[in-house]
């Protein structure tokens, strides 16, 4: 599966589950980590990232607060 | 000394800083430390996929349970990136709704582009978002972002990161005798002088992140804003005494002087 994450395009193995939000964060190691994700323009909240599933070519954005004025 | 109230919360500090461009989270949070503020601002931006996951992170340096935690739209150029970046900030903060609006014209100036800001404002005021918003110095545009439902104005008081201090007290005073929300002098400010200065006018309060993270010894600077911001509340509450022009009055007795009869 290709996904376009924060601008940059990666490919997942194929899997017999689901591929959700949540499973996303935990391979990127960001699971229990501050972020918050948008899956094609719109907002996922952190309690529905275990039942959204991921489509081939979503555009998913993960942020982080850094410093800033 | 009094406090400010800010969508209905209260602060004893009315110094608000940002945590951009400290040597590492350790200096950021000795600077905030001793700045007094309770309300900081950040930035959301993309995490670096593929880089240490656990790399630390700003929001253990500055807890979201100690401080009040402002995210800006800081590099956004229209209302929709603001937006979209907002809402990512209130899902990242728990619901949190307070939230720093600024829609950028352009990169030389970062001096806001208020049609778009103004857009943004009525869009996230509708979404229930508590706005605090910078703008220009201009009292027309900050009444109507007033008239809009934001939570407080934040006029520049010279160009972001620029250090030039209050450029223009005249507008920022007709903004402040004008609001009903509170003024936060945002941008410009370089030293404690032009804190206290701007306090002076009748801020609310100010907003800095250059003026202390690029000052010689941040931490230093940070407490002498702290100060300032103090002195300028308490000499703007103190009323200054009327300026004489032309005319000096000596500060003793004009009577019982020695040798004279």
């Amino acid at each position: 599966m290709e996904l376009h994450i924060n601008g940059e395009t990666r490919q997942f193995p194929d899997r017999d589950a689901a591929f959700t939000v949540a499973a996303l964060v935990a391979e990127l190691g960001l699971a229990g980590k501050r972020i918050a994700v948008e899956r094609n323009g719109d907002i996922v909240p952190r309690s529905q990232h275990g039942e959204t599933a991921l489509a081939g070519g979503d555009r998913i954005e993960i942020v982080v607060a850094v410093g800033g004025g | 000394m009094e406090q400010l109230t800010i969508a209905g919360k209260t602060y004893r500090s009315r110094l608000i800083v940002g945590t951009g461009k400290y040597k590492d989270f350790a200096e950021t949070r000795q600077a905030i430390d001793a700045s007094g503020a309770e309300m900081v601002t950040v930035a959301i931006r993309r995490t670096n996929i593929g880089q240490d996951p656990n790399q630390p992170n700003l929001l253990d340096a500055l807890p979201p349970s100690q401080f009040t935690i402002l995210p800006n739209t800081a590099g956004c150029y229209t209302a929709d990136e603001a937006v979209r970046t907002l809402r990512l900030a209130r899902e990242l903060l728990d619901g949190h709704a307070l939230v720093k609006l600024e829609v950028l014209g352009d990169p030389t100036t970062l001096f806001p582009n208020m049609p778009e800001t103004l857009k943004a404002a009525e869009v996230l005021v509708k979404e229930g978002f508590q706005v605090m918003v910078y703008c220009a110095d201009d009292p027309i545009q900050a009444k109507m972002l007033e008239e809009i439902g934001c939570a407080a104005v934040m006029p520049l008081a010279s160009l972001i990161g620029s250090g030039m201090g209050i450029l223009n007290p005249w507008n920022l005073r007709l903004i402040i005798d004008n609001a009903k929300v509170p003024v936060i002098v945002d941008a410009g400010v370089g030293t404690a002088s032009d804190a206290a200065i701007a306090m002076e006018l009748g801020c609310d309060g100010v907003l800095m992140n250059t003026a202390i993270a690029h000052a010689g010894n941040p931490v230093l600077m940070a407490s002498a804003m702290n100060k300032a911001v103090q002195a300028g509340r308490e000499a703007f509450l103190a009323g200054r005494m009327p300026r004489k022009l032309y005319s000096a009055d000596p500060s003793s007795p004009t009577t019982g002087l020695i040798g004279k009869n």
